[in-house]
Parts: structure tokens; C-alpha cells; sequence
């Protein structure tokens, strides 16, 4: 991966009244990336990239995007960078096609339209009014808007927030081979799966400021009280057989399944002892601490604390 | 939490003026009004011209598609046009009226019917809607500034009107048998400074409103008022003495006699035209103070 920073933040801070929404928050993303800002609705995530796009003007601190300032350099920097934005609709009574070509027309070098709309999945969909839109649908034209200017940075608010899991997956592919391309892609989500899946680098923001900012695995691991192993074995055992092991932390039961903690080769260890005494582990599952465990653990808070479904 | 920002350097606070808080602004919309970045602006040099086409043609699309606004600007006053045609006793002179028939004075006032309904319906409408929506903040993102949907939208409803005008005039004409406009310069100086009046208030209505419902109340509630001075009910002629002082200074007022009069052969009188004049030009000072673009 190159190393040149795509999009630099330098102490941003930004105030709504007296209310801070960001709070000296400094970060880099290379050139290439998938860099991801994670955090609860209102930690700050979406003023943070509108004042990366020139909506906003930083109240202190600087901000480069491939070395232009989103303020003074405005013009130039949206032929570079493209945005899909949270809470963006378009006219009801135009046709997808219609919009898509208005929307080519802003760039000097636009993507293929054709390519880009069966990547997303709207290749059926050209004569439809916006109105009559799925949400899902409505939200992918909104990525293939963004994607349209064949950006080399693109930021991607929430981007799949009402998409069913199918289409999901499919915006994750299509941003992946954006990536592969060798677009920078700033993507902002409160969705773990997403980040774990796609981002080469996490933010973790909260209450305006960077909690943590690792690979999602790194921070995973920072976050790790260790494994967790679960799983229902074909014949009784006494838990000391596994607790005296020096790889297990914890055993409990709950109903069928025991539950085992612990570190290292935890998972081998475990079945080969249990092997020995006869006992067969079943329906085994292995977790390992996410993202989320991460922010709960950086925060002591949990990610949907408002009850926004991922 | 912290509810500051970090303290500024006295040096830093002597020598320049405190930022003053910019909530939810667009960097364009705190652009001091200097011309070389108003230009840069409205027209960045990274944004092809032939966008403009674009954005047009699916403004010109929408206004298709969504035909209130045609259906009450255009329709409805020819509708007016050809019932006031069937009515025998509008087209005999009368003394009240200065010698015109009813006809002849009832055109000017479909005409500034036309333009008020364009002005303050179908223009703020959709501008108010593609703000509430957040297309506006969309194509800020992009190389083409919001302003160009603005400028698509005045220049479709803009149009519109001409169309709407040209059929009321030429069916009046050509079918109805009025006097063909005796000052036809006059005349499209007068048609054209009331666009610019009437355009500039809907646009205040653009920058006041939040909400399309509230665009339309507010469109609305200045339409009648203004249409009863224009004299829709009671021509300016039969007017007392202190209505007619009144409706001199309306916008639909100084509409309809500056096109009266273009239309009898005069060359309008200085007043309405200055009134007409005044109101673009106040109106739309008040509308780039108050247009917001989220």
C-alpha cells in the first residue's frame, strides 16, 4: 500500500453553539485505503467528513485532501472526491436514467454509467421513476451518484443503512473493486460488520473525539479479554478437567452448551483434552472478540446505545 | 463534554476580527460579494458548461411532470380569457374604465395573473423542496454549484411565462379581437421588469420558507392580496381614490398599468416602472441574504 496521505486531518474542531461535534480530531488515510470512522449516532462522524467534502468550515485545524483545502479549493476538490450523504433524496418524478445522466454531465471524465449501475445492481431499473424506488435502490443510485465522477477519494456516508443483507453485500464487492482500482475510500458506518469486512483502518470516534484507531483486527485484539469457546459435549465431564489447563480462563454452562474462556490454542487444546476423556465436542463455535467489543470496552458504551439497528 | 473551542491568541483576536459562528453555511454562502469570487462562485471553471443543458432539461422534465404549475399558470387564465371573450358586455366601452372595454382591461391583469402564479407558486416550490431534501447539499459535493439549479429553474419557469404570455396575447389578438399593442417596445420592457419584480419576491419566498407546504401558504397568501390590487375583482379604474394609491405601489398593481399603458400606446409613465424596478431589485438583495443552500 502507498503510503501518501489521501486525506490528512490536522486537530479539527468543530462547534454547533456552544456544542462540540469534533474535537481535535487528527487523522490520515493513505492513498488506496479503506479507512473507516466508526462511532454512535451524534459522536461526530458525519461533521468530521462534511467538513473533509467543504460543507463545513472547520472552526480550528486543517484539513488536505490530496493536497487541496475543502474550503479554498472547493471547486477543484469536488471533481476529485465524490459523496454519498446520509439523508439525500432526489426529484420523485425523474427516471433513474435521467438523473444519472445529469449527474455525468458534472465531470470531465465520467465513469461508464452502464458498467457502474450492473455493479450496483439498477441495470433493470433506468426507466423507473426515483419515486417508485425501493429504499435499497434509492440508496444505491446515491453510491453510483457518487462513484459517477470517477472520483480518487470517496466518502460514503452510512452507505448501506436500508439496504437488505443481498444488496449489502453486493455494495461491499463493488467497493471493494473501487479499492482495487486504487480509490481512497473514507466510508462512515455504526455497522461492525461492515468496518471488519472492508476497512483496511477504523477510527473509533465518541463524544468528538478519536478513541482508538488501529486495523479492525488490532483493535479487536486491544479490546481482547481473549476467546471464547462454545460448545455441547457428547458426554458428561468434570470442569476442572478443563480448568486446570493453563490455556483456560473460565468454564460455564448454560443449558447444553459449555462455554469456555481462555488464550492461545485455546480451540485445539480444549477438543484434544476433552478427546482424551472420551468427550466429543459438538456444534463448536469459536468467538473472538469484534469491533465491538472494542468500542465497548474504549468507550464503555455500546455502538447502538439508541437503538438504531445496524 | 467540552463546550468550547480552543481559545484564540489575543495577538490573533487584535489584529483580526473574531470569527463570527457559521452554522450549517456553506462556504459560498459567507463568500464576501466581490466579483471575482462571485464568479468563481457561480462559475467554477470545473464545471462543463454543458451541465447547464443538462439540469435544464431535467427541470423543464419535472415542470412536465408535476403540471400544477402549468395547469394554473398557463391554463387557467386562458380558460379566464376566453369566458371574459363569451361575456357581450365586456367588449363595450365604458366611460368608468376611460373609454377601454372590459376586454381591454381585464388582458393586463390575466397577464400579471400569469406571472404571479409562475412567480410565487411554481417557482419557490421546487427550489424550497430540493433544499428540505438535501439535493441541494448534494450537488454541493460536486463540481457544479447549487446556484445552477436556481438559474435552471428561473430560466424554465421563465419560459413558461413567455409561453403563457404569448398565448394570451396572440389568442387575444388574433381571435378576440383586441387592439394589437400600440407600443410593442413598451411593452416588452414592461412584461420584463415585471418578471424580474415578481421572480425576485418568489424567491424571497425560496430563501424564507423550509418547507414546500410553507413555500405554497406563503406563495398563496401574498397571491390574493396582490391579485385583488392588480384589480381581478375591481379594475384599478373603478378603484377609490386611496385603493388606487395603494395598488400603484403593489407589484401586480405597477404590473398591470405599466402594461396598460404599453398596450393603449403610451410609453409608460416613469412610477411603475421604477416601482417594478425597486421590487426586483430589494427583493432579490433580501433573497442572496436569506437563500440558504441546506
Amino acid at each position: 500500500m502507498k503510503t501518501q496521505a489521501a486525506v490528512k486531518i490536522s486537530h479539527l474542531s468543530k462547534a454547533y453553539g456552544n456544542v462540540a461535534a469534533v474535537d481535535d480530531v487528527s487523522l490520515s488515510v493513505a492513498e488506496g485505503e479503506i479507512f473507516g470512522i466508526l462511532g454512535p449516532n451524534g459522536a461526530g462522524k458525519t461533521t468530521t467528513v462534511e467538513c473533509v467534502l467543504g460543507l463545513r468550515t472547520p472552526d480550528t485545524g486543517s484539513i488536505s485532501v490530496l493536497g487541496l483545502d475543502p474550503v479554498r479549493d472547493a471547486g477543484e476538490l469536488h471533481t476529485i472526491v465524490g459523496a454519498q450523504l446520509q439523508e439525500s433524496a432526489l426529484p420523485a418524478k425523474l427516471r433513474v436514467g435521467e438523473i444519472l445522466s445529469e449527474y455525468r454531465s458534472f465531470y470531465r471524465e465520467p465513469a461508464d454509467v452502464g458498467e457502474l449501475i450492473d455493479g450496483l445492481g439498477l441495470a433493470g431499473k433506468v426507466k423507473d421513476y426515483y419515486r417508485s424506488l425501493s429504499g435499497g435502490q434509492r440508496q444505491r443510485l446515491s453510491i453510483a451518484l457518487a462513484l459517477i465522477g470517477r472520483p480518487k477519494v470517496a466518502v460514503l456516508d452510512e452507505m448501506t443503512s436500508g439496504l437488505d443483507p443481498q444488496a449489502r453485500r453486493d455494495t461491499w464487492n463493488l467497493v471493494e473493486s473501487m479499492r482495487d482500482r486504487g480509490v481512497t475510500i473514507l466510508l462512515v458506518t455504526h455497522f461492525m460488520e461492515e468496518a471488519e469486512r472492508l476497512c483496511d483502518r477504523v477510527a473509533l470516534i465518541d463524544a468528538g473525539h478519536v478513541v482508538a484507531l488501529d486495523s479492525p483486527a488490532g483493535l479487536a485484539a486491544r479490546a481482547s479479554g481473549g476467546k471464547s469457546l462454545r460448545f455441547v459435549p457428547s458426554a458428561p465431564f468434570d470442569d476442572r478437567l478443563l480448568t486446570e489447563l493453563p490455556e483456560v480462563g473460565t468454564v460455564t454452562r448454560s443449558g447444553s452448551h459449555v462455554v469456555v474462556t481462555g488464550t492461545g490454542e485455546l480451540v485445539n487444546t480444549v477438543i484434544l483434552t476433552l478427546a482424551t476423556a472420551g468427550v466429543t465436542a459438538r456444534d463448536v463455535q469459536l468467538d473472538t472478540s469484534s469491533l465491538e467489543d472494542a468500542f465497548v470496552k474504549l468507550t464503555g458504551r455500546h455502538l447502538h446505545e439508541e437503538g438504531i439497528p445496524a | 463534554m467540552n463546550t468550547h473551542t480552543l481559545p484564540r491568541p489575543k495577538t490573533a483576536r487584535s489584529t483580526t476580527p473574531p470569527p463570527t459562528a457559521q452554522l450549517g453555511k456553506t462556504p459560498l454562502g459567507k463568500t464576501p460579494l466581490s466579483r471575482a469570487r462571485l464568479t468563481k462562485a457561480l462559475l467554477p471553471e470545473t464545471a462543463p458548461r454543458a451541465a447547464f443543458g443538462q439540469i435544464v432539461r431535467n427541470e423543464a422534465r419535472l415542470a412536465w411532470r408535476l403540471p400544477a404549475g402549468l395547469i394554473f399558470g398557463v391554463g387557467l387564465p386562458v380558460l379566464l380569457l376566453i369566458i371574459f371573450n363569451q361575456i357581450p358586455s365586456f367588449h363595450q366601452t365604458q366611460a368608468s374604465l376611460g373609454g377601454l372595454t372590459a376586454f381591454d382591461v381585464y388582458v393586463p391583469i390575466l397577464i400579471a395573473m400569469v406571472i404571479a402564479i409562475i412567480a410565487l407558486i411554481s417557482l419557490p416550490g421546487p427550489l424550497v423542496t430540493y433544499r428540505d431534501q438535501g439535493i441541494l447539499r448534494r450537488l454541493s459535493t460536486t463540481p457544479v454549484p447549487p446556484s445552477w439549479v436556481l438559474a435552471a429553474q428561473l430560466v424554465v419557469e421563465f419560459c413558461i411565462t413567455i409561453t403563457s404570455l404569448l398565448i394570451l396575447i396572440v389568442v387575444s389578438i388574433m381571435a378576440f379581437g383586441l387592439g394589437a399593442p400600440k407600443n410593442p417596445g413598451a411593452l416588452v420592457l414592461a412584461i420584463v421588469l415585471s418578471i424580474a419584480a415578481m421572480f425576485a419576491i418568489g424567491l424571497c419566498i425560496a430563501a424564507v420558507a423550509r418547507t414546500g407546504i410553507a413555500a405554497r401558504a406563503i406563495g398563496a397568501a401574498a397571491f390574493y392580496p396582490m391579485l385583488f390590487f392588480a384589480g381581478m375583482w375591481f379594475p384599478r379604474q373603478e378603484m377609490p381614490g386611496v385603493l388606487q394609491e395603494i395598488s400603484n405601489v403593489t407589484p401586480l398593481g405597477a404590473v398591470v398599468e405599466a402594461i396598460q399603458d404599453s398596450m393603449q400606446g403610451q410609453f409608460p409613465p416613469a412610477e411603475p416602472l421604477l416601482v417594478l424596478a425597486g421590487y426586483a431589485l430589494v427583493f432579490a438583495l433580501i433573497a442572496r441574504r436569506f437563500f440558504r443552500w441546506e
